[in-house]
């Protein structure tokens, strides 16, 4: 019985194979002839300025740009959401995506509660996660995985930099501003260790409770700690209010202060009066050379502010990933990611950048320093370039990784 | 010098910033203080309506080239017609039923307000800068004191004591004290009564807005100034005593103080100190420290 009932389905089966085979050009391979990207981002909340809208329009400046050049035979759709900064709003939308809107790539994901979260979600479903916002090493370290790729920045490349170059140009005593939850620990940690292995030395920390409106406090503390910089391992508001009541206290420029995660719209935001000389480091930098400017001033005409490393680091990513669906003639996720993986990312935002087996996208970060309102000639015009920090150095060594895709010797 | 093992150096500078902290808890809970007090409403837009203080003068001076000391009245004085627009408009038709509807529709105005400005603004916020007569500061040997800070304690409490002398020890108060206790007693004498309460929201919401132009150059001016404080604010005035007027500025300034000791001793627990206090005191004096007891 059992034999001749499955019969006709094995012959249907076959040749429903059948025709696929003979009718599917290469590309019909992309599941129902469609790539859809998913924004996951904070349209609302604290890290709306560094990423949120502009970060859709960047995805969408991907896009229209990927499908004006490449006419590829396949459509290309955009999707977003808020997920407020909260990983379980976040974890939803992205199962929600993967299951009923058949979404193949999840990406930005500012906030690393949001990152770990959805990268989870994502290789349970089997499809990719693009991290362009969100800073913790975490992300390809304990928790990488093979779907997952972070592209931009992460807390060791900002805090390798920064720390690294005033530690070397003098700044040898040092005293941290943290915020008092997992990223202010970890990105304290790391510019620690960095400190010390040139040569200088941590008088203390102060733990101050997140997000605050008064620093003065802690100010004063570090203040009468006796260090030379001041270490702000903190981000968006709690750093932009360190940085200006610092200025009020007279604790700058006696002290100098040392932003380990600091963005563009920060400083637009503080101004030059009170940034001035402070080093920072980033990924992107609009103001870098030609081809930087041109892609920022388009960006500019659709948002009015200058584009975040998060902002063009996104295009980047989105862009690196639908130009291997074309290549790889598949959305299918394994076959894009060996893909990627295998291609250099050659664009505006990265020379030479090139995806390790952790998920770490690898690439030059730059060392910057806010100009003297003198020096700004044009508006945006914020940073002298100090030095360029090779892919090599300005990430964690794949030697060092926590990553179990990464095989240990 | 030591006292308790810290440098009296540190400890000075930390009273004083705490004092400077506390003045501003002050004017709020003051604002919050005689809203509820004399009309009996949980004022829960009072920290949007700080906000929209900071950004009238912000706005003011971006668009109009109002200056600080323009803007120190001005934007009270916009705020005080907006308060005026909400009572007359919406918390009118309230009055008859519990406070809890009071509480959910100012907390969805403050929702509201926070929404718009962050839509039209961003969340980054921008500076603005004290008046060049206050820059700069003077060394009291064990702090720097900017001496926009000692204006800002000198025009908060300026601020306080005045309202609290009209409150307590004019006819005018003695009137609006009974209107909210008799209210027809007191229509029946010929005074009206809704005019009276209208204004007083508005004077409440003005203060909200003084203290907003206030903070503005110490702290940025962005749509969630006002929520990241309002929780504190409630808590000075529930400890203060609901409705009490010299509760609230007797408990702002007292707690910015121990917050800022905190600060010094146990930076974590800053964030919490003011809760830990304000059970303690619940569990003491339900009524809060100068309430009146039930």
């Amino acid at each position: 019985m059992r034999f001749t009932s499955l019969a006709p389905t094995a012959f249907a089966a076959a040749l429903a194979t059948a025709f696929t085979a003979a009718s599917a050009p290469a590309v019909a391979q992309v599941s129902d002839n469609a790539v859809r990207i998913g924004v996951l981002t904070d349209l609302s909340g604290v890290y709306s300025d560094v990423s949120g809208k502009g970060t859709v329009i960047a995805t969408q400046m991907a896009i229209d740009d990927f499908v004006a050049k490449e006419k590829p035979a396949f459509k290309v759709e955009l999707v977003s959401a808020d997920h407020q900064n909260k990983g379980d709003i976040a974890a939803n939308k992205a199962r929600e995506w993967f299951e009923r809107e058949k979404v193949d790539v999840a990406s930005e994901l500012v906030t690393t509660s949001v990152a770990l979260a959805v990268q989870k979600i994502a290789k349970e479903k089997n499809r990719i996660a693009l991290i362009s916002g969100a800073a913790s090493t975490r992300v390809t370290n304990e928790d990488c995985n093979d779907v997952t790729v972070h592209w931009t920045y992460d807390t060791y490349a900002v805090a390798n930099g920064t720390a690294k170059a005033v530690t070397k140009t003098g700044g040898k005593k040092w005293f941290f501003l943290t915020a008092d939850y997992a990223f202010g620990h970890s990105l304290e940690k790391d510019a620690s260790e960095v400190v010390k292995a040139n040569g200088g030395e941590v008088l203390g920390a102060v733990r101050h409770p997140f997000p605050g409106s008064d620093f003065s406090s802690f100010l004063l503390k570090a203040q009468s700690s006796g260090a030379q910089i001041i270490g702000l391992a903190n981000a968006g508001g709690d750093t932009i209010n360190s940085i200006k009541q610092a200025a009020e206290f007279g604790i700058t420029p006696k002290q100098s202060l040392a932003g380990l995660l600091m963005f563009i719209t920060d400083v637009h935001s503080l101004g030059l009066k009170v940034t001035q000389n402070m080093y920072l480091t980033e990924g992107f930098y609009w103001n870098l050379n030609d081809e930087t400017r041109a892609w920022s001033k388009r960006f500019f005409d659709a948002h009015k502010r200058m584009p975040t490393m998060v902002q063009a680091g996104q295009y980047s990513s989105v862009m690196h990933y639908l130009k291997a669906v074309k290549a790889a003639g598949t959305d299918d996720t394994a076959k894009v990611m060996a893909q990627m993986k295998k291609t250099p990312v050659n664009d505006f935002f990265a020379k030479n950048g090139s995806i390790r087996a952790d998920g770490r996208m690898v690439h030059d970060m730059y060392l910057l320093q806010v100009k003297k309102p003198a020096e700004s000639t044009t508006p945006w015009d914020y940073y002298h370039v100090r030095a360029t920090i090779p892919a090599a150095e300005a990430f964690q060594p794949l030697a060092a990784s926590k990553c179990p895709l990464v095989a240990k010797k | 010098m030591t006292l308790f093992g810290l440098s009296s150096q540190a400890l000075f500078g930390q009273l004083l910033l705490g004092l400077i902290n506390g003045s501003f808890y002050a004017v709020l809970s003051l604002g919050l203080a005689v809203i509820f007090g004399l009309l009996n409403i949980i004022n829960f837009a009072h920290g949007a309506l700080y906000m929209v203080g900071a950004f009238v003068a912000l706005l003011g001076l971006e668009y109009l080239g109002m200056n600080y000391w323009v803007a120190l009245v001005a934007a009270p004085l916009v705020v005080g017609l907006l308060g005026v627009v909400i009572e007359r408009g919406l918390l009118r038709h309230l009055y008859k039923l519990d406070h809890l509807y009071g509480l959910l529709l100012t907390f969805g105005l403050a929702l509201i307000a926070e929404g718009v400005f962050k839509y039209f603004f961003g969340v980054s916020g921008s500076s603005y800068a004290p008046p060049e007569q206050l820059q700069g500061g003077v060394d009291l040997g064990f702090m720097f004191m900017p001496l926009y800070r000692g204006w800002v304690v000198l025009a908060s409490l300026t601020v306080c004591v005045a309202t609290w002398y009209v409150i307590e020890r004019t006819p005018l108060g003695a009137t609006l004290r009974a209107a909210t206790e008799k209210p027809q007693l007191v229509q029946a004498l010929g005074i009206n009564v809704p005019v009276l309460v209208t204004a007083t929201y508005g004077v409440g919401v003005a203060l909200a807005a003084f203290a907003g132009v206030l903070a503005a150059p110490v702290m940025q001016v962005n749509p969630v100034m006002g929520s990241n404080l309002i929780i504190v604010v409630f808590a000075v005035v529930v400890i203060g005593g609901m409705g009490s007027i010299a509760g609230s500025i007797v408990t702002g300034l007292g707690l910015g103080i121990v917050e800022g000791l905190t600060k010094l001793i146990y930076p974590e627990a800053s964030a919490v100190v003011i809760f830990v206090i304000m059970i303690v005191v619940l569990l003491l004096r339900p009524a809060g420290l100068f309430g009146k007891q039930a």
